[in-house]
Formats: C-alpha cells, sequence, structure tokens
C-alpha cells in the first residue's frame, strides 16, 4: 500500500465522521440514528490508520482475505441500519395514523360543539 | 388588583406521566396538600391506562397527548402550556411518587437569585442511592457538568427540578426529547444560554408504584447514553435567549 492511498483512506474516514458530527450538530440527524455512522465511522478511522488492526482481526475470525472482512462489515451495518429504518417508518406511520384520528375526533367534537353552541343562542336571537 | 400573587401562586408544577394510574393521583393530592395555591399540570404521555382519568379525579389539569413524547417532549409542552397560561416558573416532579412535594417550595425559595434549581438526590438528605454503571455515569456527568455550569452540582440527572421565567421561555423553545438529553443536555443548554443554576438537597423516595423503569441491563447501556447525550450537547452550537421575557 503506498502513501497515497494510506492518506486517502484516513481522509474518506474523516469525512464520513465531519458529515455524522455536523448533521448531528445541527438536529438534521439525532443521536440514535446517528449512533451507528459514529461507529462504523470510527472503526473506518481506526482501520484506515492501522492498516494492520485490519489484518489481525482477519485473521482473528479466519478470514483469509482482509478486505472480505471489510465488505462482510460494511454490508452488515447497512442491513442492520435499513432494518432499524424499516422500523421507525412503521413507528412512524403508527404516530401519524393516531394523530389523523385524534385530530378528525377533535374536528367532530368542535363541530358538535358549534352546534350546540348555535341551538342555545337560537331562541335570543329572534325572540 | 387583589393582593400580589405569591412566587408559589405563580408556580405551575408539571408532572409527566407514562402509565402512572398507582401512584399519578395520590400524588397530585400530596402536591395540592404540601403546596398552598399551587397549580397542577399532568401530562399524560399517551398512556395505555387510566392515568388520565386518575390525575382528573384528584383535581390536576391534565394535557392528554395522543403519541408517546418522551419526558423531555412531555416537558416542552409543559412549558409551553406554563408560557401561555402566564405561570412565571415551573418544577417538574415525577408522577410515581419518588419526588417528596415538601422539597417545591424550597426550590423556588431558591429561584429568586437563579434561573434553574435542582433538586439533588445525594446531597445527604434521604436515602436514595444508586449503585453500579449508573452510579459512575452520574458522578462523571456531574463533574464535567458543574464545571460548565459553574457551580458544584451533585446529581444532574434528577428530574426534579425548578425553572424561572428566563428558563421557562428557554424551555419552551429549546427541550430535548432525546432520552437523558431531558436531564443533561437541558442543563448544557441553560449553561450556555448564560442562565444560573444551583442545587438544593432533597430527600427521594421509593416508587409508590408501577414498575422502574430500569433495570440491570438498562443500567449498563445508560453509562453509554449518558456519554453521548453529553458530547452531543457539546458538540451543538449554542442557543441564545430571548430577552425580555419576564413577566410578573
Ligand atoms: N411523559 C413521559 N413521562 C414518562 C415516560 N416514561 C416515564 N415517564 C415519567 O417520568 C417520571 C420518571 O420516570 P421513572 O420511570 O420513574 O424514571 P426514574 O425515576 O429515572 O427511574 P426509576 O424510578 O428508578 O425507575 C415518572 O413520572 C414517569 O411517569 C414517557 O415516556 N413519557
Ligand atoms: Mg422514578
Amino acid at each position: 500500500m503506498n502513501t497515497v492511498t494510506y492518506v486517502f483512506g484516513i481522509i474518506a474516514a474523516l469525512i464520513a465522521l465531519a458529515v455524522v458530527i455536523e448533521s448531528l450538530r445541527r438536529h438534521h440527524l439525532r443521536e440514535r440514528h446517528a449512533v451507528w455512522w459514529l461507529l462504523a465511522g470510527l472503526v473506518a478511522l481506526v482501520v484506515s490508520v492501522f492498516p494492520d488492526t485490519l489484518g489481525w482481526a482477519a485473521a482473528l475470525v479466519g478470514v483469509t482475505v482482509p478486505t472480505n472482512l471489510v465488505f462482510f462489515l460494511s454490508i452488515a451495518v447497512l442491513v442492520l441500519v435499513s432494518i432499524q429504518h424499516s422500523g421507525e417508518l412503521t413507528e412512524l406511520e403508527a404516530e401519524t395514523r393516531t394523530l389523523a384520528e385524534t385530530v378528525a375526533l377533535q374536528d367532530l367534537r368542535i363541530k358538535e360543539l358549534e352546534k350546540a353552541v348555535a341551538d342555545a343562542l337560537q331562541p335570543r336571537r329572534n325572540p | 388588583m387583589g393582593v400580589m400573587p405569591t412566587a408559589l401562586e405563580r408556580t405551575l408544577i408539571v408532572m409527566p406521566a407514562f402509565n402512572e394510574e398507582e401512584s399519578v393521583a395520590a400524588v397530585v393530592r400530596e402536591v395540592f396538600a404540601t403546596v398552598p395555591g399551587a397549580s397542577c399540570l399532568v401530562v399524560d404521555d399517551g398512556s395505555v391506562d387510566q392515568t388520565y382519568r386518575e390525575a382528573e379525579s384528584a383535581g390536576a389539569t391534565v394535557l392528554r397527548l395522543p403519541i408517546n413524547l418522551g419526558v423531555g417532549g412531555a416537558m416542552r409542552a409543559g412549558f409551553k402550556y406554563a408560557l401561555e397560561k402566564g405561570f412565571a416558573n415551573v418544577v417538574q416532579v415525577d408522577s410515581d411518587g419518588q419526588h417528596d412535594p415538601a422539597g417545591i417550595a424550597e426550590l423556588v425559595e431558591r429561584l429568586d437569585d437563579h434561573d434553574l434549581v435542582l433538586g439533588a438526590r445525594f446531597a445527604g438528605v434521604g436515602q436514595y442511592t444508586v449503585r453500579g454503571p449508573r452510579r459512575w455515569a452520574m458522578v462523571v456527568l456531574s463533574s464535567i457538568l458543574s464545571r460548565l455550569t459553574r457551580t458544584k452540582l451533585t446529581d444532574t440527572t434528577s428530574g426534579f427540578r425548578a425553572s424561572g421565567p428566563r428558563a421557562v421561555a428557554l424551555f419552551a423553545q429549546h427541550y430535548p426529547s432525546e432520552y437523558l438529553g431531558d436531564t443533561v443536555e437541558s442543563l448544557v443548554i441553560a449553561a450556555r444560554a448564560k442562565l444560573t443554576v444551583t442545587q438544593v438537597a432533597v430527600a427521594m423516595r421509593p416508587r409508590a408504584g408501577g414498575t422502574p423503569s430500569h433495570n440491570p441491563y438498562k443500567a449498563a447501556v445508560y453509562l453509554a447514553r449518558a456519554g453521548m447525550a453529553l458530547f452531543v450537547a457539546l458538540i451543538r452550537p449554542p442557543v441564545a435567549l430571548r430577552e425580555p421575557v419576564v413577566s410578573l
């Protein structure tokens, strides 16, 4: 590995981390969504700064080609995050439904109230 | 105009409640009995039990959220209500009976010269204890937040706290809803908006009913989440308090 690829790896990891942290700062990303990206970014940074850790980890779990471990882990993170997002989406839809029902029921109550008030005022207006 | 209302009469007691039917009515009654002239708002955060009816039967005003927003979300709704109804101060009291309403008067008294007063559980009164990772997290949080707020804080995750007019105005806009954000990040937000913070020793009691929210596994995760909450709070840009807000 030459110096260019070494530096490139570090810069890519730093950019990823910077994007996540900036999104957190601007309230663009909630903590519980950011945490996986933060972890992935940190691991990427460690591996790019100390490439030996990758070879060591690959040997540890018995993966012959270290890059395959990278692919495996990246895909695993992506799959887990999409599952989390699907879950959140489902939850949001359930919440929207509850909110819509609440609004509709309130609307009905207000209409009934308006009608009751109008009826109560009726005799006074035309004596 | 009548007699000038006392500080306690201008205070709204906000009680976030999530499935607390067993204890909420007793706590509301105790608050009314201990704090003369108090107004009490229970924020029912999408409970599936009878929390709403219980709280109402005890005489509290109940704000019923259709979906669960978490303690922080419920509290911000409470701050907005307080602002709208012209209350000067807000005191947060848990509806599980762990906060002794006898401490409310003292918290509000200290609002005379501070914007935010925390009821601290480890300052020598009562026998509330926490062990393990949750305890360590609290110690680390306290030392960092003490430095930030320039005052000695020993229990920064306490939900028993009083907010003065400046804090109410700030929190009605910026009150975090993330887990632990409501206690930890709100302190950072307050400190950075140049609000003054202090603490008062209070006694803490065991729950009056219901189930505790933290089992041993959650306690371990607590440490990491507390660190995350603090990290996020510290990297975020400060929000300014828009003055003038004091309406007395
Ligand atoms: N609004 C709202 N309030 C909640 C929620 N979960 C808990 N609460 C309330 O927040 C207060 C404190 O909650 P607890 O579960 O007692 O949390 P804790 O006091 O930190 O921990 P333990 O009492 O030791 O379990 C109580 O009044 C609860 O009813 C929630 O999701 N939304
Ligand atoms: Mg409690």
